[in-house]
């Protein structure tokens, strides 16, 4: 019998469809996973079911009842409980304190009964015993707080757990300490709702599998009816074929830049490659592939433990920022508010600062600056009313235009572009790969993050995939497909 | 009528003092003569000046509670120096060497040690009384009172008195260095978003360390002026409180505590304001220990004011 049934959900932002009716329903004691994209409406779905998010239509029955209008909180009583890939621990509490967190346990009706709290932990704990519920969770170690968040889960007498992307951050150990307490659930009867990118660990502990894709279901599944080829398949299968990128032809292909084994914490391992004059190479990966710890290893914002960076072919140290944009390297990060502006300085301040980086003079020359947001704003079609006002007021696609225009006035040979087009529309998305065509036609190197496959096979030469932090292939545009890039994003298939 | 209210929310702090000087002009004939003006530009100076300082600080997203303390050391050991014999220049120049060290050690703490501004400054500003009280081995430093020294502090070109001459040229140096030169962009920029200023090559740290410089100097100029005035320095009363006056003169001006934003027109506003105050009071005969209340109201006035203009 089905514990869970999600009927007909939509839900759309600013008008734009997110999700289209949906449907998922969970057996009592099935692990049930959930997969797609980034993007294809997962977690909205969850925090539809979570009540986080409003439905705009549609219906939940949860243990035969209707699930209608009720608070986050009310949910949560009713047995459904979400653990997030940021975990919502108190550090500076113990173990029995965060479980029994807003509804302690009393003496007298006001003193703290901290030992019935600690022995009630150690009795839900008893499966994993060497956590101490009188232990700081401070002290824990990743998956230990994923335990203690589950147990907290459990101690709400949670009969569906929803758990995102749990695995991201565990070390093999902890992914099969987690996998042992998810067999625990099972076997008492509890559902869980697993959210992962890593195919091998769907197959591996799940029952069934619903894929969405844009917003829509496109199939449940029993795990053991599929291969994991066809579960990427179903993930990316689009029909529409993407333009072919533009080639910077009748240059010779020359070395600009080349980065040897670097690694970075448990982030990045190992990656080399080598970036050409008048060439995009794309990085494609899911969700903790490692892509954007990888350009800022390069950009000196991370440190690096091993790895060699050539420039020209000759070697460079790149420890800071600022050594390398001297080095002529340009990134544009993916947080667009939090790293590549100042949100609310004029767009003249934004554009102007890396020019001011690269030139010697004190003093500022209002009319240059004045000269060279006016160049930008015609190259990149930016739309404002004044350039003294605040870049925050501007849509996220000019807002975009004027972190690109701002690296492009410090002119740069290597850009590396994060995600450039995450959150703009499809007019000003034409735009930028336009610019970015324009930028290797001056035989300028570009290198582009992107969760969005089709936008890599549009506008990249070749192709670099991630997964868990390693370079996994490299593929050309020609014999790149969305399949092949996924198999090796999920960890199916090596290059 | 949009206008209107954008002129409001940014430069509000004008219109408080157009209200402000009516209001006086009517309280008191007084008020309006020359004597009385000078009189208030010339006690508004010394914070003045620091606050000019303080300015640069709050932009950068930091904060300063040493200043009053600072400047207690700097008039200890310009009027120590001068008691044995130095020339006025060069105690003048230790004074400020000592100031801009001292700033240069908040700053340097605050940015390597990444600690925040508040904790560093109190506990500068703990050390730096301290330091005078031992100094002074708990009373004054007497200076002598015929000295050339003084003029600095007493003395007037034509009608207006030095202290205000030396306020002005400091309004007109700090205004251009937080408007036309990259320094001062980099100030905005670092209180702005530090992660972005970090992303875009800025060096940061120098930034903050330079902006701390900057507030020592300012505190050892003003230490300058107040020696100079006195010829004598106290351990218990010296500079004290002159940080709230600072930031509040910042704050009055329209530069929020959270950085990234402000003018010094903003601030050299805000500090007339608190001088203005101050002196209607007196000539209304209200008594002075009221000052403080009235100040703090102002405060609540002017900050209340900025966010219902947002």
């Amino acid at each position: 019998m089905a514990i869970l049934e999600m009927q007909r959900i939509n839900k759309s932002f600013h008008g734009i469809p997110v999700l289209k009716n949906v449907d998922l329903s969970v057996e009592k004691g099935e692990v049930h996973a959930l997969c797609g994209e980034n993007g294809a409406g997962k977690s909205t779905l969850m925090k539809i079911l979570t009540g986080i998010y409003e439905r705009d239509s549609g219906d939940i029955t949860f243990k035969g009842q209707p699930v209608t209008g009720m608070s986050v909180q009310q949910i949560q009583r009713l047995g459904i409980s979400m653990i997030f890939q940021e975990l919502n621990l108190l550090n500076e509490l113990t173990v029995a304190q965060n479980i029994f967190l807003n509804r302690e346990k009393v003496k007298k009706g006001m003193v703290l009964n901290e030992k019935e709290m600690v022995s009630r932990t150690a009795e839900l704990l008893q499966e994993a015993e060497h956590i101490d519920p009188a232990e700081k969770v401070r002290n824990l170690s990743i998956a230990q707080k994923q335990i203690v968040e589950i147990i907290k889960a459990i101690s709400f007498n949670a009969e569906l757990i929803i758990m995102d992307e749990p695995t991201a951050v565990l070390t093999k150990n902890e992914v099969d300490i987690l996998y042992s307490l998810i067999g625990k659930l099972k076997a008492a009867g509890v559902s869980v709702i697993y959210i992962s990118h890593r195919l091998p660990e769907i197959k591996e502990i799940c029952d069934r599998i619903t894929i969405l894709r844009d917003g829509e279901k496109i199939a449940t599944v029993n795990t053991a009816d599929i291969s994991e080829r066809d579960i990427a398949k179903l993930m990316v299968g689009r029909d529409i074929e993407p333009n072919k990128v533009e080639r910077a032809d009748g240059q010779s292909k020359k070395e600009i830049f080349r980065a040897e084994h670097i690694t970075s914490g448990n982030m990045v391992k190992d990656v080399s490659f080598t970036l050409y004059t008048g060439e995009t190479l794309g990085f494609y990966g899911l969700v903790g592939a490692g892509r954007s710890e990888l350009a800022e290893a390069i950009f000196g914002i991370r440190p690096k433990e091993t790895g060699e960076l050539f420039i020209n072919g000759e070697k460079v140290e790149i420890k800071t920022p600022s050594e390398a944009i001297a080095r002529r390297i340009a990134f544009a990060t993916e947080d667009r508010r939090g790293s590549g502006l100042f949100p609310e300085r004029s767009i003249m301040e934004n554009m102007t600062v890396i020019r001011h980086i690269k030139t010697k003079t004190p003093i500022i020359d209002k009319r240059e600056e004045k000269q060279i947001t006016k160049d930008m704003q015609q190259a990149l079609r930016i739309k404002y009313a004044s350039e003294r006002d605040e870049v925050i007021g501007l849509s996220g696609g000019n807002q975009q235009k004027v972190v690109f225009g701002k690296w492009a006035a410090g002119d740069a040979d290597i850009f590396i572009f994060d995600e450039p087009t995450r959150g703009v529309d499809i007019g000003a998305r034409k735009e930028i790969y336009a610019y970015i065509n324009k930028l290797t036609r001056e035989g300028k190197a570009v290198m582009i993050i992107s969760s969005d496959l089709p936008e890599l096979l549009e506008t990249c030469q070749r192709i670099a995939v991630m997964y868990q932090g390693e370079l996994r292939g490299e593929l050309s545009n020609e014999e790149a497909t969305e399949e092949r890039i996924m198999m090796m994003a999920t960890g199916i298939e090596r290059g | 009528m949009k206008g209107f209210k954008s002129l409001w929310k940014d430069h509000g702090y004008v219109f408080a003092l157009i209200v402000l000087l009516i209001f006086a002009a009517i309280a008191s004939p007084q008020f309006m003569t020359q004597t009385n003006i000078f009189n208030i530009l010339r006690q508004t100076s010394i914070v003045g000046i620091i606050a000019l300082g303080m300015t640069f600080v709050i932009i950068s997203g930091g904060i300063d509670l040493s200043v009053g303390s600072v400047l207690a050391v700097c008039g200890v050991i310009i009027l120590l120096l001068q008691n044995e014999g130095v020339p006025i220049f060069l105690s003048i120049l230790a004074g400020c060497g000592v100031g801009m060290a001292i700033g240069a050690a908040n700053g340097f703490i605050i940015a390597k040690a990444k600690l925040a501004p508040f904790i560093v400054t109190l506990a500068t500003m703990t050390i730096a009384r301290s330091l005078v009280i031992f100094l002074s081995d708990g009373s004054s430093i007497i200076g002598d009172a015929s000295s050339d020294f003084t003029i600095i502090g007493n003395g007037k070109i034509g009608p207006i008195p030095i202290p205000v001459l030396i306020f002005l040229a400091a309004i007109l140096v700090c205004h251009f260095m937080l408007q036309k030169t990259k320094f001062g962009r980099y100030v905005f920029s670092v209180g702005g978003s530090e992660t972005t200023a970090v992303y875009s090559g800025i060096k940061v740290d120098k930034i903050k360390i330079l902006t701390y410089m900057l507030i020592g100097l300012t505190v050892s100029i003003a230490a300058v002026i107040e020696t100079a005035r006195l010829a004598s320095v106290s351990s218990a009363s010296s500079g004290l409180y002159y940080e709230m006056d600072a930031i509040a003169a910042v704050i009055i001006g329209g530069t929020p505590l959270t950085g990234g934003k402000g003018t010094i027109i903003g601030t050299v506003v805000g500090i007339i304001i608190l001088g203005i105050i101050g002196n209607i009071m007196n000539l209304m005969n209200i008594s002075p220990y009221l000052n403080g209340a009235v100040k703090g109201i102002i405060i609540l006035i002017a900050v209340l004011l900025q966010k219902r203009g947002k």
